[in-house]
């Protein structure tokens, strides 16, 4: 099962990720983080991640940390 | 079992916070001089000689010695870190405005004396970190807090290429312009920004990337609609491509 | 002419190859420069000395350009120096203000001409205030060393070699273009002082260690002011330590002539010359001029009637007398704009009008 681990504290709110992910599994949450940002949530209940990095790639914020391919 | 395919470099600092804009692609750009380090090994034995501007404290993300230069003075400074220490990597994370504004004779003097130096540009069109104003890369027609009514050729005069002037000078052994609005780009900047480091490792002379990047606050766009003008405005401007590589010539 | 065969032997040479010599002697690593008269002989003989030596020397594209590379060298722990004169040392304050909170020791060796502007080439001392009181922002300061003679720039230049790395502090040595285009006999020695360790803070990879930062910015008030309460702390020490002058017949002086630099050595002759006349003179030479002598210099106006500062320039150093003298006796200027220092007879003609 692949997954990604975000680190939501350094999600500044750009969704640049959400465009990239061919899987459309990352959405804006409803929590924010202490910046204020509503962060970006991975929701994948049918384990469509391919693990494919390139949500992690595209963030300029570090925000998405680990990605895990399996 | 799943393996690990992203994780952070290691040569950023533990648990780094950056200071720069949402959707800023200096954030890209950084990690990816970081896993270049990282990759080639080189992060116990470089060092950095800093900018000023929205890079100032990016001696804060990297987690290698590093000196902070005056405005424009960073190439300077590292080819005094090189002069006294040739055994070093030593490298510059620049904008436009600090690369190719005020520091233009420092940058293009490195190249002609072909230092064994490393030099990343930003390239944003704008001097983002004062607010936003007319630099030496902005856009013809582009509007900025002083171009009010657009860059105008009689008022404020031309743009500069940069990667095509440093390709001009005898010294460079590297010179390349890349883009990060797609993750394919963003892979391929990271590959120029290797060759960049590996010429100065085999001692070939200096390496140069300029980073076409966003400015979202400044442009007043979304980070989407950031990348757009990038693909749409910039680079048919600054055309994406090596325009010197040494290493390929015989 | 390898180094050493410049070592405990007297010769016949220009003020500016001696000041050369002395820093290849203190083991200066690296020479930045730019040419500009009337010190251009440093930067001829850097170029070949350093090759031959195997350190580094780079024709810098501009001062700017040359005192940036001081300090990338100096950061990894390394001497290093650049030298320039008047209107090109202007151009290099904003990296001599950035070198104090960096707390790097860079040497630089100003050897001033004639100002303001692009003024002319002959010597000049107008560049007091340019070293003293700093052309760069923020409070600062920088050590200075005023030669008299060509032996002086030998004995000085090593001497700033190890102040600028014993107080991690820019340090300049001003000479003028008397100085270093004049000859004389000077003798060469070894390097005289210890070598400073840099290990703790000099930039060479973060290897085995966390990675340091040298940096002149500091984003929060609160942290700048604790660093500049340091910073002057640490030139405290200086100014209890490192005051050096010169001074003679004092003691019974009803009129003491001060100067520095070349022009100090017609004064000196001036003040025996008025002695001769049954006018009870007295010399005192400031050698540093930061840090200046002023508690000697406030000594000697409680038991002396007057001082008369002798200075090329429209009267610069004579400000920092008064402040030391801080009223106690007269103070007078007797200055000349630019060009050669009056003459021994001139100064004495010109004391006794005074008088």
């Amino acid at each position: 099962m692949s997954y990604i681990v975000i680190d939501k504290e350094k999600c500044k709110a750009c969704y640049l990720c959400m465009e990239e992910c061919p899987k459309k599994l990352l959405k804006i949450s409803k929590d924010t983080n202490g910046l204020g940002n509503h962060v970006i949530e991975f929701n994948d209940p049918n384990h469509e991640c391919l693990g494919c990095a390139m949500c992690a790639t595209r963030c300029p914020d570090l925000a998405i940390t680990e990605v895990y391919r399996g | 079992m799943a393996t690990q395919v992203f994780k952070l470099p290691d040569s950023l600092k533990g648990d780094v916070k950056y200071s720069f804009c949402p959707g800023c692609d200096h954030g890209v750009a950084v990690r990816l001089v970081a896993e270049v380090l990282d990759e080639l090994g080189i992060r116990e034995n470089t060092i950095l000689a800093a900018s000023i501007g929205c890079s100032v404290t990016l001696y804060d993300f990297i987690d290698v010695d590093s000196l902070e230069a005056p405005h424009g003075r960073a190439l300077a400074e590292a080819t005094g870190i090189k002069r006294a220490k040739p055994d070093k990597i030593v490298f510059t994370y620049q904008g436009d405005g600090d690369f190719a504004s005020i520091g233009l004779a420092e940058s293009m003097h490195a190249a002609l004396r072909g230092e064994n130096l490393t030099a990343i540009c930003i390239n944003n069109t704008t001097y983002g970190m004062t607010g936003g104003q007319l630099g030496p890369t902005t856009l013809l027609g582009q509007v900025t807090t002083t171009s009010p009514t657009g860059r105008n050729v009689e008022y404020y005069g031309y743009p500069i290429k940069i990667a095509e002037h440093i390709a001009l000078c005898d010294g460079t052994a590297f010179s390349a312009r890349v883009s990060l609005d797609t993750v394919a780009n963003i892979r391929k900047a990271k590959q120029a920004i290797k060759k960049a480091f590996e010429v100065q490792i085999k001692g070939l002379g200096f390496g140069f990337v300029e980073i076409l990047s966003t400015c979202p606050t400044n442009w007043k766009m979304s980070p989407q609609k950031a990348h757009e003008r990038v693909r749409n405005e910039m680079m048919p401007v600054f055309k994406p491509g090596i325009y010197k590589d040494v290493t390929l010539q015989n | 002419m390898s180094t050493q065969c410049l070592t405990n032997k007297k010769v016949l040479t220009k003020g500016n190859y001696a000041i050369a010599q002395a820093a290849v002697l203190a083991g200066c690593q690296c020479y930045f420069g730019y040419p500009i008269t009337p010190q251009s002989e440093i930067g001829e003989f850097m170029s070949g000395k350093m090759q031959e030596l195997n350190r580094g020397y780079v024709s810098a594209e501009s001062e700017l350009a040359a005192i940036n590379m001081v300090i990338g060298a100096v950061s990894t722990g390394v001497k290093a120096m650049t030298s320039s004169s008047s209107c090109a040392v202007s151009l290099m304050q904003e990296a001599l203000s950035y070198a104090t909170t960096d707390e790097l020791p860079v040497v630089l060796v100003s050897v001033m001409r004639g100002g303001p502007g692009l003024g002319n080439i002959y010597p000049s001392q107008g560049d007091y205030f340019q070293v003293t009181k700093g052309g760069g922002n923020g409070d600062y300061n920088l050590i200075v060393l005023a030669p008299s003679t060509v032996q002086e720039c030998v004995d000085l230049t090593y001497k700033a070699f190890y102040l600028a790395q014993k107080y991690r502090n820019p340090t300049v040595l001003l000479a003028d273009g008397l100085l270093g285009q004049m000859m004389e006999p000077v003798e060469f020695y070894d390097y005289p002082y210890p070598e400073i360790d840099t290990s703790d803070w000099a930039l060479t990879g973060a290897k085995g260690r966390k990675s340091r930062i040298i940096r002149s910015y500091g984003p929060l008030a609160e942290d700048r002011c604790v660093f500049l309460e340091k910073l002057f702390q640490k030139y405290k020490v200086i100014e209890e330590n490192e005051v050096e002058w010169e001074e003679i017949n004092t003691d019974d002086a009803d009129i003491v002539l001060v100067s520095f630099g070349s022009t100090s050595r017609n004064v000196k002759t001036a003040m025996k010359k008025l002695r001769e006349k049954g006018i009870k003179a007295g010399f005192f030479r400031p050698i540093t001029l930061y840090p200046f002598p002023n508690k000697r210099l406030a000594e000697l106006s409680r038991k002396t009637k007057k001082f008369v500062t002798v200075e090329v320039n429209m009267g610069q150093m004579v400000n920092d007398v008064k402040l030391a003298v801080n009223g106690n006796c007269p103070v007078e200027l007797i200055h000349k704009g630019v060009g050669a220092p009056p003459s021994a007879d001139e100064i004495v003609l010109k004391i006794e009008e005074l008088l």
